[in-house]
């Protein structure tokens, strides 16, 4: 049986991973491929490393330190920011990524996914959505807007509607950030996980709002979703990988035994 | 091309057509104590002692960059010369007559099509999932039966014929069961990343090493005159 997956979340600028609070007030958290060789020892069951500021730089991955952070971990590696060209994703594998995500480039030229999967497979290809909660007391159903440019730029997509076209046109998984708690260790927005999981049958990613184990169980049970992805917690240290996955796997939920972990 | 190349060690030519990720499988392969040099030309393989094609995404695209290469003939010999060869995903998949992602006609070697797993409650079936093994082999060594490895594809090759049965070392079940391991003699095929899967797949790449040293050291003398040995084909 495929298991869920734990994904510890490398977001990077000026070439150290950094984490900040819906997108901004960005604090250093260490050296990447440093961190990435920690995490794939405690159990990550796949990296996310994640060039925040590629797009809003107009410039391309760094392909040097995505090299680097492939060499320290034998795990899979999941590499956005900054690819706008099929060239471009073929680069950033050829430096040691196993995926790539697209995230600001898509909305501006869908035909990028289908272009990328056309080349290397819709499994290589993930979209990545920033979504904010639409504030809207009046509509009891929940929506939400996709944003652009690391959170700065809106778009006036539906992220729901945004994330069925991305797996129309070959995306291969989806990686789903509620902006609203990115950071804020206050639960992940399982409402728009599950919008998007009932929707699609690519694989979905959880992100954002990550505060411990429970939350993970909930991203699977309510969300939905196939992978959980977290940063701040695994980066100050505030649960370890193998307390979440024994967590999870008490609750029957499907975990790849690693260090500390029984399946 | 790159090479890491140090005294010592098998050495290994990973066949390079611009599909993908060639860092893993190198540092893997190195990590494990092969030699390793990137193959992009058919005299890239010269004085390699075994080879692994790895890749992910389509067949025909990748048989397209192959022929461009000039690989597709030498690689076709290498496997009939009955000498070491690991295909890895999309690597294992080219080794069936044809793939129904694309219609793509491929390297034969096993008979066979490339199909869409069945019944998967999800596609791409992408992450770790349970190795089950059919029979024993020197690849698996150590390597307890059910591991989890790292898959991340929506095709699997379904071997036919006689031989089919007897060359499956190991199944995966998403949905459905498919086949995630193959033996056809001196040709070995995953389908899952043993280089993205931690220490298990480190193991994996390891006793490939070895296996392929010993197979190498024996191929050695049955190779003059060409031709001699056991081949993968003709099933």
């Amino acid at each position: 049986m495929l298991r869920r997956r734990i994904i510890a979340c490398l977001d990077v600028a000026n070439g150290r991973v950094v984490k900040g609070t819906r997108f901004v007030d960005l604090v250093d958290e260490g050296d990447p491929p440093e961190l990435a060789a920690r995490y794939a020892d405690e159990g990550a069951d796949e990296l996310v490393f994640l060039d925040i500021t590629a797009a809003t730089e107009g410039r391309a991955t760094l392909l040097d330190i995505v090299e680097r952070t492939a060499r320290h971990a034998f795990v899979p590696l999941t590499v956005g920011g900054g690819v706008r060209t099929v060239e471009d994703m073929r680069a950033v594998l050829r430096a040691g990524a196993d995926r790539v995500s697209l995230n600001t480039a898509a909305v501006a030229a869908p035909d990028l996914v289908t272009g990328c999967a056309r080349a290397f497979g819709r499994q290589a290809v993930v979209v990545a959505i920033d979504a904010r909660r639409i504030a809207d007391p009046g509509s009891a159903v929940a929506r939400w807007e996709v944003l652009v440019r690391g959170g700065r730029d809106e778009t006036g997509l539906d992220a729901v509607d945004w994330a069925v076209r991305a797996a129309e046109l070959g995306a291969g998984e989806l990686l789903i950030t509620s902006i609203d708690r990115d950071g804020t260790q206050s639960g992940f927005d399982t409402d728009l996980l599950r919008a998007i999981t009932d929707r699609v049958g690519i694989p979905v990613i959880a992100s954002g709002g990550a505060a411990g184990p429970a939350d993970f169980i909930s991203a699977v049970v309510d969300g939905g979703a196939d992978a959980v992805l977290a940063a701040s917690i695994f980066h100050r240290r505030l649960h370890s990988i193998a307390d979440i996955k024994r967590t999870m796997l008490a609750a029957g939920i499907p975990i790849r035994a690693t260090r500390g972990v029984a399946a | 091309m790159r090479s890491t190349a140090t005294r010592g060690g098998l050495r290994v030519a990973v066949v390079d057509y611009g599909a993908g990720n060639l860092v893993s499988i190198e540092q893997a392969l190195t990590s494990v104590g092969a030699q390793v040099r990137l193959a992009g030309t058919p005299d890239d393989l010269a004085d390699a002692e075994a080879v692994v094609v790895p890749g992910v995404g389509a067949a025909r695209p990748a048989m397209n960059r192959l022929a461009q290469a000039g690989l597709v003939d030498p690689l076709l010999r290498w496997i009939a010369l009955g000498r070491p060869y690991l295909g890895i995903c999309l690597g294992l998949q080219l080794l069936f007559e044809r793939s129904d992602e694309d219609g793509a006609e491929t390297f034969g070697v096993i008979r066979g099509r490339t199909v869409l797993l069945g019944d998967a409650p999800t596609l791409p079936h992408i992450g770790w999932n349970q190795v089950e093994r059919r029979r024993d082999h020197a690849l698996f060594a150590g390597i307890q039966d059910g591991t989890d490895m790292y898959f991340v594809h929506s095709y699997a090759g379904l071997p036919e014929g006689l031989a089919a049965e007897a060359g499956i070392l190991a199944e995966t079940t998403h949905g459905s069961r498919f086949v995630s391991a193959v033996d056809r003699g001196n040709v070995l095929g995953v389908q899952f990343h043993p280089e993205r899967s931690g220490a298990a797949g480190l193991r994996l790449l390891g006793n490939f090493a070895r296996w392929a040293t010993a197979l190498a050291a024996g191929a050695g003398a049955e190779r003059s005159p060409v031709g001699a040995g056991g081949t993968a084909g003709g099933d």
